[in-house]
């Protein structure tokens, strides 16, 4: 894919954002992803010639993070975390399950190029393990059948909303571009907490209404 | 700026003392503790560390303990991050088991992915990985798990070989792909176990100076191609020399092995080349064995062929053919001092005249005139640029013309944000990487620029050769300098003509920078060469003589290493080559050998001892690496010809040479004279006309880098630079191809749209597809016609 | 029985904390208007006088952290924000942001004004789309209101905040990282000194501070140094989130006075699941030393927890109990040290590296008494000689496991094998237990 005169306008908007422009390689990583799927070769000499960088010096920023992709990943991104906690609490079967389900290994991605799987250390949602993640969307609490329940709408065209997230899952494309920094206008949607985060506010209101 | 010139004179070096093991060592604050180690003789093992590179502090290996004023480190500190402090006490492996059980367990975590290759590996036998784990590592491995493979090796570029499972990270080669040569062609990617030393697919690592990593690389991981799997270190004999291939003057060590240079390594010079060099030095030194060599003496016959003859026969012939005719010495521009002090002599001794020039290129009587009144015993050094506030370069590409001037400057650049002006016509990639401001101006138009510039006494002008292809810039130069107060050099690209200047290898001055017309500077010169008279008229330039070879009034010419195509007229000098009697001293077959009525094999640099001049006026002396070659100095059989002309220049060696030369000290007397020059007046161009500019690329066709096919695959791709402007007009896009003709011929490349005047159009002078002067017969200012292929 | 403090989720069940209207409704944004008029060292004092410590893992004096900013330097300063939370076990900071991400903005304009900052960023880990979108908007409310941009507040002072988003690194919480990958280079953690206090971001001088500490900083304003001190123990002051998870009836955020303990917050939340018992735990996620049911008791503050021979670090209390084997627990976080290991320094990448090959041998019966001395001997070997703190984390559950585990260890080359059922581990056990 080439990139478009309005491509170029939005990395030109993100490199401003900084005092010093390749303090934008990052996002502009992320906004490759949104366009592209993965971080293509075409990607990287871009952001370098916008960035006046060698090609190198941007594609070894690329390959040190994990969330950057060198092969086209699904249009759905699932990851399990199989981190320790979420491994003993269910995600390790979670992730078997899924592999045979979908009959992958991780880093696979299922032929109708809509499902991607992948085994993820912590995503910082403990309290809600075992965890899976769609497109770094929250699905919280889940379990083999969830999972594969989850994997088997997203194949269907209808996938269910996050647990803590918008009210609908976006595509790998669509969240990439959120994080480079695109506004998508939903933050507003889905809860602002789950059960678990407000377990002290509880148990406060709980003691003061004791007293 | 002067203030800071101030402080630094009257800064007193602040000493710290601290005890390693035992002992006190007094250093410089700011100190390294592996390097205050380094003055007591105590050696903390190290693979990252480099004292030219920024410390990072990643193998972990030099590991000690410390203490400072009684309050110990809780765990053992990198001894190449910490700069010595007051109180301070260190515990090196000798003195700590925590410090020695430290660099133990890390060297074994190194060695658990390592390759047990030795055997066939290019670093086995000075691998500091292989020494370390010799002396300091356990005798059996405790890792019994799975090595991390990679393919191996790749080619990151065409003549640098990266083997990852060699690797061992301690990113010294891309520290100094990114700090020292401002190349971050070559990267850390990956993360973790993983991480791996890498190029970018489609940028493979083509830098002038990637040789460098393959020196430092502390294991096999990156070998070069010419030398992979070809020697074995101690079957080498090291001879510490001098780079044959530019003014820089980098001292080098030449590893042969029967009598066969295998490999040419950076030698250690702080003030010259600290401790790099450039690939063209390291890897181009093939011609010294080529199989063309010329071996014997050759005389043409009657019937025009080249017959091999004897020494005395050869001898005979050219001093019969150079009798009682008035002659002419072309010198080529990497003469030793040794050799171009010979030529000097023997023209006014042997051949009494004048008409002797060194500058086997483009050339003007303007800088002629610069070079006897203000280039010759210049003082002007690195360490001027260390401290300058401002560096201008006229008529000078420091990353092409002279690679170590560009780390020099680069350094500063890097380390104090030193400002870099560059009047040119074409920004270039060097100049870019030197941040410089770049003033474009039409070519020819120089001097105007030049002009303009304020500059302060703590500055330095570096010009180039080429700024003799614009009448006026020298000149320029000289009124700025003297306005100004700031420092000039004189940077040449070839690495003879500053000794040979000195040596008098030129038509207006004598050995030691003595004007011709100054009847004291000759009659110092005659008492040192015994002779009565010397000439007394300024010489012939090399455009002069061949014209003059041309119009009947020179008829003999003693030519040492010059190709007619260098020349700025090589039509009339190829002419004057084939009418003149031409005695040739060469090492290869050339141009000249062609037509040459005498040919004289002369020894190649490693062959023989001698010295350069670099652009400083320091001497670069080398030894014989090649000690069994047959071959003579140039001095030696211009000594013969003398001789047998009866007119004895009386130097049979070059040690004797040296010695005669060094008799002479500086010249205490007035510099010759210099007039300013005007500029030429520029005529308005055509839209399709464009004025020509160009250089010569470090990597390039010439001949000392005939045979270097994995070098030469580094080089810049040949390209035709034109400015958006003129590419708008044209209707050509990056990649087109695009021709540049004039009357001589034309030159088709692939365009490339550049920061460049919209007058100028640019080709690489001696590149592939691209043979400026040869093609053209012209180079710079000159007028040439430019439109879409 | 310790009283809660919830603060910073006081309003956490409000449908509508994350906006703005949700948080000006509780005096949001009262305490950077209030601040703006103080003098920013008299901030910076104000915070000292707290008693604020970051909330990140070391536990280093906020206010002080900000004095060290040189001022009057004609250098521009920086203040950044690391929203990285990745260190396993630790899910703070991310619950805080999705429902109330005006505090932090709020806190980083009070830090901003007292460093003299013209340019604040926050590095928030990539892997979460609805934390970045929340965090986001309420920049972009911000700039709206004019708390953000210049002349905030109309108090003539300037500040620009960015939202700079990870990708997937776990040493970018480490700070010097965050700033090399925030500069736009690989993270990986820079030599100190310089410390970031000198030569931070681009060089300057840099404040970097964790969302919780930051967080913190808007409610001292409003209430006090006074208040805020009064909760806590003698060094450890304030309140802060703990994270209860795995094997607990009810996992969750628990705001609290530091120096709680683990039984009492173990009560509050139900208890270890029923039918089980604590087996192990960590105090501040995996980098610190696990504790077992000895340590109960211990006061989880930062003297506390350290005299007991581990760190409060994040305040992540991943509970286990009797069903976790404890080898697959270890050997899960070193294959997490070794995939994070940002591959600089030795010690950590191939320590790692070599640890997982043991333990992984170990968990499947391979091995032998020999391999737990040599894996102590790697552990030490690393400890204390990698670049970053992240080599000696991978230390720690290995060397605190076989101190309180060993006969777990070699229970699996006796029994040839992992002897635990992994299922039985699982929430859906439980879950089906409790069916």
């Amino acid at each position: 894919m080439a990139f478009t005169d309005q491509d170029i306008h939005v990395m030109d908007s993100i490199i401003k954002r900084y005092p010093r422009s390749r303090s934008a390689i990052m996002p502009l990583l992320h906004y490759v992803q949104s366009r592209e799927g993965f971080i293509t070769n075409e990607g990287i000499e871009l952001i370098a010639k916008k960035l006046e960088l060698a090609t190198a010096e941007v594609s070894a920023v690329s390959t040190f993070y994990t969330q950057y992709k060198r092969k086209p990943v699904g249009e759905y991104h699932v990851g399990v975390c199989t981190n320790t906690l979420c491994a003993v609490m269910g995600g390790d079967a979670i992730f078997a399950g899924l592999k045979d389900h979908l009959g992958l290994e991780n880093d696979g991605v299922t032929e109708d190029g809509k499902v991607s799987l992948e085994h993820i250390e912590c995503n910082a949602a403990c309290d809600y393990a075992p965890v899976v993640m769609a497109n770094w969307e929250f699905y919280d609490n889940q379990t083999v059948q969830s999972a594969k329940d989850l994997v088997d709408a997203i194949r269907e065209g209808n996938p269910p909303a996050p647990t803590r997230g918008p009210n609908s899952l976006p595509t790998w494309k669509e969240n990439s571009a959120v994080l480079a920094g695109l506004s998508d206008g939903r933050a507003g949607e889905g809860v602002q907490a789950g059960e678990p985060s407000l377990l002290g506010l509880k148990l406060s209101k709980n003691q003061n209404g004791a007293k | 700026m002067t203030l800071t010139t101030q402080e630094q004179t009257a800064q007193v070096v602040d000493l710290i003392t601290v005890v390693i093991d035992g002992f006190e060592v007094s250093v410089p604050k700011g100190t390294l503790v592996i390097r205050a180690a380094e003055k007591l003789g105590i050696q903390i093992p190290r693979f990252c560390d480099h004292p030219l590179l920024d410390p990072v502090g990643a193998c972990r290996q030099c590991l000690v303990d410390i203490e400072i004023n009684g309050r110990a480190f809780p765990k053992p500190q990198a001894s190449c991050t910490i700069p010595v402090e007051p109180g301070m006490i260190v515990k090196t492996q000798l003195t700590s088991p925590v410090a020695e059980k430290a660099q133990k367990g890390n060297m074994e975590f190194l060695l658990i992915n390592h390759p047990l290759d030795c055997p066939v590996c290019d670093k086995g036998g000075e691998c500091p990985l292989q020494n370390q784990a010799m002396s300091n590592g356990r005798a059996d491995s405790r890792f019994d798990g799975t090595k991390r493979t990679f393919e191996k090796p790749i080619n990151i570029s065409s003549q640098v070989l990266l083997d990852r499972e060699r690797c061992i990270l301690c990113a010294r080669c891309t520290r100094f792909s990114d700090q020292i040569a401002a190349d971050p062609f070559i990267t850390l990617n990956e993360r973790g176990a993983l991480q791996q030393v890498g190029i970018y697919e489609n940028q493979p690592f083509e830098s002038y100076f990637s040789g460098n990593t393959v020196q430092i690389c502390p294991v096999g991981a990156l070998t070069g191609a010419s030398y992979r799997f070809r020697a074995r270190p101690f079957d080498l004999v090291s001879t510490p020399s001098a780079c044959e291939h530019c003014a820089s003057g980098c001292s080098l060590r030449t590893d042969v092995r029967r009598s066969k240079t295998l490999r040419r390594l950076a030698g250690d010079d702080p003030e010259v080349n600290e401790e790099w060099n450039c690939d063209k030095g390291r890897w181009a030194f093939k011609y010294v064995t080529a199989p063309d060599r010329l071996t014997h003496p050759m005389v043409r016959d009657a019937s025009g062929e080249l017959q091999v003859a004897s020494w005395p026969e050869a001898i005979a012939a050219a001093a019969n053919g150079l009798r009682g005719k008035r002659a002419g010495v072309l010198v080529g521009g990497r003469v030793t001092v040794e050799d171009a002090y010979g030529y000097s002599k023997f023209a006014r001794v042997a051949l009494g005249t004048n008409d002797i020039d060194f500058r086997a290129r483009i050339s003007s009587d303007e800088e002629r005139e610069f070079l006897a009144a203000k280039a010759v015993g210049s003082k002007t050094s690195n360490a001027d640029i260390d401290r300058a506030d401002f560096v201008l370069l006229v008529g000078f590409e420091t990353e092409e013309e002279s690679p170590i001037v560009f780390l020099r400057i680069h350094k500063q650049v890097r380390k104090r944000g030193l400002k870099v002006t560059a009047i040119a016509s074409k920004l270039s990639i060097g100049n870019e990487k030197l941040k410089a401001n770049f003033i474009s101006v039409a070519p020819g138009t120089e001097a105007e620029a030049i002009a303009k510039q304020e500059l302060t006494a703590q500055s330095v002008i570096l010009v180039g050769e080429r700024a003799s292809e614009s009448a006026g810039a020298l000149s320029a130069v000289v009124a700025l300098a003297d306005r100004t107060g700031a420092k000039v050099a004189w940077i040449p690209r070839r690495a003879g003509e500053r000794g040979a200047l000195e040596a008098g290898a030129i038509g207006n001055v004598l050995p030691g920078g003595r004007p011709v017309t100054d009847a004291a500077a000759r009659a110092d010169v005659s008492a040192v060469w015994g002779v009565e008279k010397l000439p007394t008229e300024i010489g012939l330039s090399s455009e002069d003589i061949f014209a003059a070879v041309n119009s009947d009034q020179i008829h003999a010419l003693v030519v040492g290493g010059i190709d007619p195509r260098d020349s700025g007229n090589n039509a009339a000098a190829i002419k004057a080559l084939k009418s003149a009697f031409v005695v040739s001293l060469e090492i290869r077959p050339s141009e000249v050998t062609k037509i040459a009525d005498v040919v004289l094999p002369v020894a190649a640099v490693p062959e023989k001892s001698g010295s350069f001049m670099n652009w400083e006026g320091r001497s670069r002396s080398f030894e014989v690496a090649v000690p069994d070659s047959l071959n003579r100095s140039d001095v030696r059989i211009l000594s013969m010809i003398s001789e047998e002309l009866a007119r004895p220049i009386g130097i049979t060696s070059v040690k004797s040479a040296a010695k005669e030369f060094a008799s002479f000290g500086d010249w205490d007397g007035e510099r010759a004279p210099f007039a300013a020059v005007p500029p030429i007046e520029q005529i308005k161009i055509n839209p399709d006309q464009a004025r020509l500019t160009s250089w010569r690329r470090l990597l390039d066709e010439s001949s000392l880098q005939e045979g270097e096919d994995n070098l030469a695959g580094t080089a810049r791709k040949s390209v035709v630079v034109i400015s958006t402007k003129r590419a708008t007009a044209l209707g050509v896009a990056d990649g087109d191809s695009v021709r540049v003709s004039n009357e001589h011929g034309a030159i088709v490349l692939p365009v490339l749209i550049e920061a460049i005047h919209d007058d100028a159009v640019w080709l690489p002078r001696n590149s592939r597809g691209s043979h400026v002067l040869a093609t053209l017969g012209v180079a710079s200012g000159s007028l040439v016609t430019v439109v879409k292929d | 029985m310790t009283t809660l403090t919830p603060v910073l989720s006081a309003h956490w069940d409000e449908k509508d904390s994350f906006t703005i209207a949700g948080y000006k409704r509780h005096d949001g944004y009262k305490a950077a208007e209030k601040a703006l008029k103080m003098e920013p060292d008299a901030v910076i004092q104000l915070i000292k006088d707290s008693g604020l410590r970051g909330r990140g893992g070391a536990g280093f004096p906020t206010g002080m952290k900000w004095g060290f900013i040189p001022q009057g330097d004609n250098k521009d300063h920086y203040l950044v924000v690391n929203a990285d939370e990745s260190e396993p076990g630790t899910c703070k900071d991310m619950p805080l942001l999705l429902a109330n991400p005006h505090v932090l903005v709020e806190g980083m304009i009070i830090a901003s004004y007292a460093i003299r900052a013209k340019y604040a960023f926050v590095y928030v880990r990539g892997e979460v789309t609805h934390v970045v979108r929340r965090v986001q908007q309420a920049i972009q409310d911000a700039y709206a209101a004019g708390y953000l941009g210049k002349n905030i507040f109309g108090s003539g002072v300037d500040l620009e905040l960015v939202l700079h988003v990870g990708a997937g690194a776990y040493i970018c919480g480490e700070e010097t990282a965050l700033l090399d990958s925030l500069e736009g280079f690989r993270g990986q953690p820079r030599l100190r000194p310089p410390f970031p206090a000198i030569a931070g971001l681009y060089a300057r001088p840099t404040v970097v501070n964790n969302v919780e500490s930051i967080s913190s900083v808007p409610s001292i304003i409003n209430r006090g140094a006074e208040w805020f001190s009064s909760m806590g123990t003698e060094k450890s002051k304030g309140m802060t989130i703990y994270s209860l998870s795995g094997h607990v009836t009810n996992p969750g955020q628990i705001e609290a006075p530091l120096g709680i303990t683990l039984r009492e917050l173990l009560d509050l939340a139900g208890g270890v699941r029923e039918g089980h018992q604590l087996k192990f735990w960590t105090p501040g996620g995996s980098s610190t030393p696990i504790f077992t049911a000895a340590q109960l008791d211990t006061p989880l503050d930062y003297e506390g927890v350290a005299a007991a021979g581990s760190m409060l670090g994040t305040k992540a209390l991943q509970i286990f109990d009797e069903t976790t084997c404890v080898v697959r627990a270890v050997l899960r976080w070193s294959e997490f040290y070794k995939h994070e290991s940002c591959g600089k320094c030795t010690p950590c990448r191939e320590g790692t590296y070599w640890l997982v090959q043991i333990l992984r041998d170990l968990e499947n019966g391979k091995g032998s008494e020999a391999d737990l001395a040599k894996l102590l001997d790697l552990c030490e070997n690393i400890l204390g000689r990698a670049f970053c703190a992240l080599g000696d984390g991978a230390t720690s559950p290995i060397t605190s496991s076989i101190k309180h585990f060993r006969d777990e260890y070699i229970a699996h080359f006796t029994h040839g094998g992992c002897p635990f059922d992994p299922y039985a581990s699982t929430l859906f056990a439980s879950a089906k237990a409790g069916a």
